[in-house]
C-alpha cells in the first residue's frame, strides 16, 4: 500500500445543489486524503455524477465550500479556475472523446491546447500515454469511432492522466463494459493513479469495481454522505443503506425513485 | 385549461429564452471573440461554411437571376420596359435576393450543421471535457465559427452577386433576345456602388446570425439524439426567421436618406 499522507488533498464543507425545485446535493462534507483513492457508491440520481461536476468544477455549487490544498475554489473564475483546473484530469463515463479530432490529438489535447507544448512534442507525449494503458501507436492515428469502448476508455484515460495530474476524477469507468474490460480498467486505473501519484476519486455502482479501486468508500444516498470508511469496514458497516447497496437487494431502507426529473 | 395561465406561461417561456439568448450573446462576444485565438479551428470553420456552401449558394443566385429577368421581361412588356431588364436584375440581386437567399441557404446547411456537432458534443460531454482541459468552449468552438460567418458570408454574396447577374444575362441573350453589349452596359451603367456595399454589409450581419443561432442552440441542447434534432431544428428556424426580421430593420436604416 501507497504510503498514507495524513493531510487533506480535498474537502468539501456543507456543499449543496439544486436544479429548479429537485434538491440533488443537501450538504455534502467529506475530505480526501491525498494519494488516497476513494470511490463514492450510490444508485442512480443519487447526486453522484453532480458532486464529482462541483469538485472539479464543471458546476457551481448553490451553496458550501470545495476546498483544495485548503484553498477555497469554489468561487474562483478566469485565470485562477484554469490554474485549479489545471491540477485535474477526468475520464468521462462515455469517455467523451472529441470525435473530430485522431487519437493522439485527444490524449495531446490538453498538453497543446492548454499548456502550448508543440504539436510534435505533444504527440511522442501522447504516444507515450497510450502505451501506458496498454495502446500501441499505429492506434494514434484512428479516429475514436473506429475504437471498441473498452479502448475508448483506455483513450479517456490516457488523455486523463496525459498532464500529469495531482487529482483524477473517474464517473462510471467500468460502466458500459463487459466484466473482463471492466476489470482490465479498473486494474489500469489503480496503475495509472499509482504511477502518476494522484488522489483519485470515482463513482460507481458496480461493487466488484469498487472493491478493486477503493483504498475508501463513502455512500452517497439522499444528497448526503450517510456512510464514510475503508474498503475493509464496509462488509461490517452496520449501516443497512449499505448493506443494501452491497449485496444489491431490491428490499430495505433505499427507496429508488424511479423517475429522473 | 385556463387561458391566462397557458399565456403566461408562453410570456415567461419567451422572457427566459430572451434572457438566455442575451447571456449567450454576451459570452460569444466577449469571451469567444477576444483572445486566445483557436488560428486552426477558424481554418477549419472557414472552409465548412464558406468553401463548401459555393455549390448551395451559386446554384441558387444563377437560377434566382435567371427567373428574375423571365419575370421582369414579362411584367416590363406591358409597359414597354423590357430594357429595364438588366438593370432591375441588377439591383434586385445585389440589394435582396443575393445576400437574403444566400443568408437562408447557409442558414439551412450552417447553422443545422453547427446546432447538431454541437449540440452532440454537448450531450456526449465532449463540452465538459474541453472544459476540464482548460479549453474555454466560447473560445474554441463558437468564436472561430463567428467569425467565420461574419467574414465568409460577404464573401459568398460577391459570388452569389457575379453568378445571379450572369444567371439573368444568360437568360436575357438566349431566351429574351437581347443584345449583349446592350446588356451589360446597362447593368453597368446603373448599378450603384452603394448597391452592392448594402448587400454586403447586410451579409455580415446574415453570417454572424447563422453562427450564434447554430452555437446557441447546440449548447441548449439536452435528452439525447431527440434534443440535439430539437435544436438543429430550432437553430434552422430562428436563424432563417432572424435574418428576414434583421434584413428589414437593416434595409428601411440603410436606405434611409
Amino acid at each position: 500500500m501507497a504510503e498514507r499522507d495524513t493531510d487533506i488533498h480535498i474537502e468539501l464543507r456543507g456543499v449543496r445543489k439544486s436544479f429548479g425545485p429537485k434538491t440533488v446535493l443537501d450538504g455534502i462534507d467529506l475530505k480526501v486524503r491525498r494519494r488516497s483513492s476513494l470511490v463514492i457508491i450510490g444508485g442512480s440520481g443519487s447526486g453522484k455524477s453532480v458532486m464529482l461536476k462541483c469538485i472539479i468544477g464543471l458546476l457551481h455549487p448553490d451553496g458550501g465550500q470545495v476546498l483544495i490544498d485548503g484553498e477555497d475554489t469554489t468561487n474562483l473564475k478566469g485565470r485562477d479556475r484554469d490554474r485549479v483546473m489545471s491540477r485535474f484530469g477526468m475520464l468521462f463515463q462515455s469517455a467523451a472523446l472529441f470525435d473530430s479530432l485522431p487519437v493522439w490529438e485527444n490524449v495531446a489535447f490538453g498538453l497543446i491546447q492548454g499548456r502550448g507544448v508543440s504539436r510534435r512534442k505533444a504527440r511522442d507525449i501522447a504516444i507515450e500515454k497510450l502505451a501506458q494503458v496498454g495502446l500501441g501507436s499505429e492506434v494514434g492515428d484512428l479516429y475514436p469511432a473506429e475504437l471498441s469502448g473498452g479502448m475508448q476508455k483506455r483513450v479517456g484515460l490516457a488523455r486523463a492522466i496525459a498532464a500529469s495530474p495531482e487529482i483524477i476524477l473517474f464517473d462510471e469507468p467500468t460502466t458500459g463494459l463487459d466484466p473482463i474490460m471492466g476489470a482490465i480498467i479498473d486494474e489500469l486505473i489503480v496503475s495509472t493513479v499509482r504511477d502518476v501519484g494522484a488522489t483519485a476519486i470515482s463513482i460507481t455502482h458496480d461493487m466488484a469495481s469498487a472493491r478493486r479501486i477503493a483504498d475508501e468508500v463513502a455512500m452517497i444516498y439522499h444528497g448526503k454522505i450517510i456512510w464514510h470508511g475503508s474498503i475493509d469496514e464496509i462488509d461490517h458497516s452496520g449501516n443497512p443503506y449499505v448493506d443494501q447497496f452491497i449485496h444489491g437487494r431490491a428490499e430495505g431502507p433505499i427507496r429508488m425513485s424511479v423517475l429522473k426529473e | 385549461m385556463n387561458p391566462l395561465a397557458q399565456i403566461g406561461r408562453v410570456v415567461l417561456h419567451l422572457l427566459a429564452e430572451a434572457g438566455r439568448l442575451s447571456l449567450f450573446l454576451r459570452d460569444a462576444v466577449f469571451m469567444g471573440l477576444l483572445p486566445r485565438w483557436y488560428i486552426r479551428q477558424m481554418a477549419i470553420q472557414f472552409v465548412r461554411i464558406g468553401y463548401n456552401s459555393l455549390p448551395v449558394v451559386g446554384l441558387t443566385a444563377f437560377f434566382t437571376g435567371g427567373v428574375l429577368a423571365l419575370q421582369i421581361y414579362i411584367g416590363g412588356t406591358r409597359f414597354n420596359a423590357e430594357s429595364l431588364v438588366s438593370s432591375i436584375v441588377a439591383l434586385g440581386i445585389t440589394r435582396e435576393l443575393g445576400p437574403v437567399l444566400a443568408g437562408l441557404m447557409v442558414a439551412g446547411r450552417v447553422s443545422a450543421a453547427i446546432a447538431a456537432e454541437i449540440g452532440t458534443m454537448k450531450v456526449t460531454e465532449q463540452i465538459d471535457a474541453l472544459v476540464t482541459l482548460s479549453t474555454n468552449p466560447m473560445k474554441y468552438l463558437v468564436g472561430p465559427r463567428i467569425v467565420a460567418g461574419v467574414v465568409t458570408l460577404p464573401l459568398l454574396v460577391v459570388i452569389a452577386d457575379i453568378i445571379g447577374i450572369m444567371g439573368g444575362y444568360i437568360v436575357g441573350i438566349h431566351s429574351l433576345g437581347f443584345n449583349s453589349g446592350a446588356y451589360l452596359k446597362n447593368t453597368v451603367d446603373f448599378l450603384e456602388f452603394k448597391d452592392v456595399t448594402s448587400g454586403l454589409i447586410k451579409s455580415a450581419v446574415f453570417g454572424f446570425i447563422i453562427a450564434l443561432m447554430g452555437c446557441y442552440h447546440g449548447f441548449h441542447s439536452r435528452g439525447g439524439a431527440q434534443g440535439v434534432g430539437r435544436a438543429t431544428t430550432n437553430a434552422v428556424v430562428s436563424a432563417s426567421i432572424l435574418i428576414l426580421a434583421a434584413n428589414y430593420v437593416m434595409t428601411s436604416l440603410l436606405f434611409s436618406e
